[in-house]
């Protein structure tokens, strides 16, 4: 079988050129692997071969951003590598940015997987441990043992292919995406050791680190309802007999807009809901216990509020994730916005 | 309290007129197993199959998973308040058939159940795939309502799980374990130095088929409580939901507990286990505020150091979730909370439907919302369609040839939130 083709990016110290005073090397190619390349190398076992190592001062790259990427970005694409990997970077700051960057513009421009490695606060995780593959590393080279073949063995998989795990497993840098894995030990084990640790005000890693949400305040209160035109949107799945727009049951991809024009009632027939996870018997019996259009509409004939809006707009809440919502819910509020909407009632299950 | 558990392992299971238990192979009297389920008039069809660990065989749509066990010994019988008479249970001495259950199968309400893969990709989702399965396949009678039906199906399970328990009464099991459950004074003598820890334990009680039962309550309608935990090994919990079937707890989880066996572990060792307070996951906002109150007075009272709490569901109850965290970390309580994840088929999303950064010490059963290919296995045992409606599967998820693409969700236990399984997310 073929090797595959790796391009390997190190700065004028790894690249044996020079220390501080060569920092401002401009971007050169030499064919083969060059210092830490040797041991990489050595991690692939034949599968794998560096064909050209770029060596670049951290001084240039930093200081002429774009132009050094654009040149090496070329240099790379002359070898049309399988892979391409920088560093790793350990605790080097300029170093780590330059790696974090060009693997990044790489990947952009050619597409193909990169990866890189460094210290946690090399301030090139923060830059770019989102979009690529940075290995988590020690602070300083004594640490390339360590790191080369946990490099190596995520570089291969890369080349192969193959799926990647989890951040803890592969040892990069969390990419906010959430990786299914398997623990060794169950999770009611590892429920009570962290516990432990906790009381004993030792240190211990959440498997989970806590987001921070967005929190809306309330739009003030409409002082004349008599005059306003009041929506219903709802996630408990309502949806004209049938689901003409397939809305899933669970992890909605979509939602409905349905005209109530002129319906009084929402009827056993023409209405029911897609909803999963809650016995439907109720909703599907009489819709209108999840879309009030039968006492809005009395509220309507009795002056109390305005009209109620010919539209109404449905989805399903049921395990949908948080960013489809979003998305929902800005394409919602844009349509009640040219509808004239003063209010909306918001209705789940 | 004491109890002492002994087992029986069961390596297989097989029909047989003569009902006995055989060099670790257990003979079930299909004909008995089945006249006693239609016993119940809410029932027209019932039979039972058998599904072995390896075999190439699905199980859809699955209700209930439960161990057979027997009281040989102290008060009561098995899941007293609902397949017997109300008594106190968790002492005396239980005889448990390890190695196998009884797993029931009916369309409640289509989307309700879950699903369990025998082998192939989709058998580590699963932990009951591990298990000689007794399956349990029941047609509901023309004109019982939904609700009807499930209680019908739950009933079934539990009682055909004790009767084939019944068969190990008179024998000796292979091996025993025993749990002590101590008064708080005791424990606070014999362990003066321990950190004291007590397990919270959050029943699923949204409703509309999503209950818990407690000694035969609805758990909706409990104040939060104390029990002991040799309780829920006698099947003082029973499970009455499966939606979403990867995060519900069967009534085999309740009575083989993880985190309970965990934490009598390290009883003794690294931590005094006090003792368990189970509370509720209602829908409606003054039941949250009301049962995370009472959850932390208890706790508070209890004079706790530590707490592990479990979650059952997602979404609506990640609100009770960080509720009993914040209240109970308010007490200067340290916890650990036990939850999973729907951060979205690419994983990018929020994963709870609430937080807080007093939440600092989170396990989690991973992602359910993790799409997966599973190829087609050669039978099906109820009826492979379901998949098209199960929470995490969606309209197209059955291929035609018997494939299934859906969400892991569609695995009973798969992201179990006692902490049952390995699986976790990053």
């Amino acid at each position: 079988m073929e090797k595959f083709k790796v391009v390997h990016y190190i700065n004028q110290f790894f690249g044996q050129i020079g220390g501080e005073e060569m920092a401002t090397h401009p971007p050169e190619k030499r064919s083969g692997p060059v210092g830490p390349g040797l041991g990489l190398t050595a991690q692939f076992k034949g599968e794998a071969e560096i064909v050209a190592t770029i060596i670049c001062g951290d001084g240039y790259y930093n200081e002429n951003m774009d132009s050094a990427a654009a040149a090496i970005v070329e240099m790379v694409r002359e070898e049309q590598p399988d892979v391409f990997v920088a560093g790793p970077a350990f605790n080097a700051g300029r170093y780590g940015v330059a790696c974090g960057a060009i693997c990044k513009a790489v990947k952009d421009a050619l597409q193909i997987p990169v990866l890189t490695g460094m210290y946690e606060e090399n301030p090139g995780v923060d830059m770019y441990g989102k979009e690529i593959y940075i290995v988590s590393t020690r602070d300083s080279a004594a640490g390339m043992r360590s790191a080369l073949p946990v490099i190596g063995k995520l570089l291969l998989k890369l080349a192969r292919g193959e799926r990647i795990g989890a951040s803890v497993e592969e040892g990069y840098f969390s990419q906010g995406i959430r990786v299914n894995f398997f623990e060794e030990k169950r999770g009611s084990t590892r429920a009570v050791e962290m516990l432990v640790k906790k009381l004993a005000d030792e240190p211990f890693v959440t498997e989970y680190p806590m987001p921070s949400f967005d929190r809306v305040d309330p739009m003030p209160a409409i002082k004349d309802l008599s005059t306003a035109n009041i929506a219903i949107v709802t996630s408990g799945g309502i949806v004209p007999h049938g689901n003409p727009d397939r809305i899933e049951s669970s992890s909605a991809s979509k939602y409905g807009e349905y005209s109530i024009e002129g319906v009084a009632d929402l009827v056993v027939g023409e209405w029911e809901t897609a909803h999963g996870g809650y016995d439907p018997t109720a909703a599907n019996h009489d819709a209108d216990c999840v879309v009030p259009v039968d006492v809005l509409r009395d509220m309507e004939q009795e002056g109390i509020i305005g009209k109620l809006n010919p539209y109404f707009y449905s989805t399903v809440g049921n395990g949908t994730a948080v960013a489809s919502s979003k998305q929902f819910a800005a394409e919602m509020a844009q349509k009640l916005i040219e509808q004239n909407v003063s209010a909306v009632i918001l209705t789940s299950t | 309290m004491k109890l002492v558990l002994g087992y029986f392992s069961i390596e297989d299971i097989q029909f047989a007129e003569e009902p006995r238990l055989e060099d670790g192979v257990l003979f079930v009297d299909e004909a008995a197993l089945s006249a006693e389920v239609l016993a119940d008039e809410r029932l027209r069809a019932a039979h039972f199959e058998i599904a072995r660990p390896g075999e190439s065989v699905r199980i859809i749509p699955v209700k209930d998973v439960i161990q057979p066990r027997v009281k040989v010994e102290g008060g009561g019988e098995m899941f007293p308040g609902m397949a017997s008479n109300v008594d106190v249970v968790g002492s005396g001495t239980t005889y448990v058939l390890e190695g196998m259950s009884v797993v029931t199968v009916g369309p409640i309400v289509g989307f309700q159940e879950g699903v369990i893969d025998m082998s192939g990709p989709g058998e580590v989702y699963s932990p009951f795939s591990q298990l000689n399965n007794l399956v349990l396949v029941v047609e509901p009678a023309e004109g019982v309502t939904p609700q009807e039906y499930e209680q019908a199906v739950r009933l079934a399970g539990l009682k055909t799980a004790m009767n084939v328990a019944e068969l190990v009464r008179e024998l000796t099991p292979e091996r025993i374990e025993e749990f002590e459950h101590l008064n708080i004074v005791e424990s606070s003598r014999k362990y003066p130095d321990l950190p004291r820890v007590a397990y919270v334990q959050m029943l699923q009680s949204q409703g509309l088929l999503h209950d818990t039962y407690v000694y035969g309550v609805d758990a909706k309608r409990i104040l939060p409580t104390l029990i002991s935990p040799t309780e829920t090994m006698d099947g003082a919990i029973v499970s009455g939901n499966c939606v979403s079937a990867c995060d519900k707890n069967t009534t085999y989880h309740h009575l083989n507990n993880p985190v309970i066996a965990d934490l009598y572990k390290a009883h003794g060792e690294t931590l005094n286990f006090v003792g368990m307070v189970i509370t509720n996951e209602n829908v409606y906002l003054a039941d949250k505020i009301r049962s995370s109150n009472h959850t932390a007075e208890l706790c508070s009272y209890l004079g706790l150091d530590g707490v592990i709490i479990s979650q059952e569901g997602f979404g609506n109850p990640d609100t009770d979730l960080i509720m009993n965290c914040t209240k109970i970390e308010d007490k200067g309580i340290k916890t650990v909370i036990i939850t999973d994840e729907y951060a979205g088929r690419d994983g990018k999303s929020q994963s709870l439907a609430d937080a807080s950064p007093k939440a600092n010490a989170v396990v989690t059963g991973g992602n359910a919302n993790m799409l997966v290919e599973i190829p087609p296995l050669d039978k099906v045992i109820g009826s492979s369609g379901y998949i098209n409606v199960i929470a995490g599967g969606s309209a197209g998820s059955l291929k035609a040839d018997g494939a299934i693409e859906a969400e892991i969700q569609v695995y009973t236990g798969a992201t179990n939130e006692l902490g049952f399984n390995k699986m976790s997310a990053r």
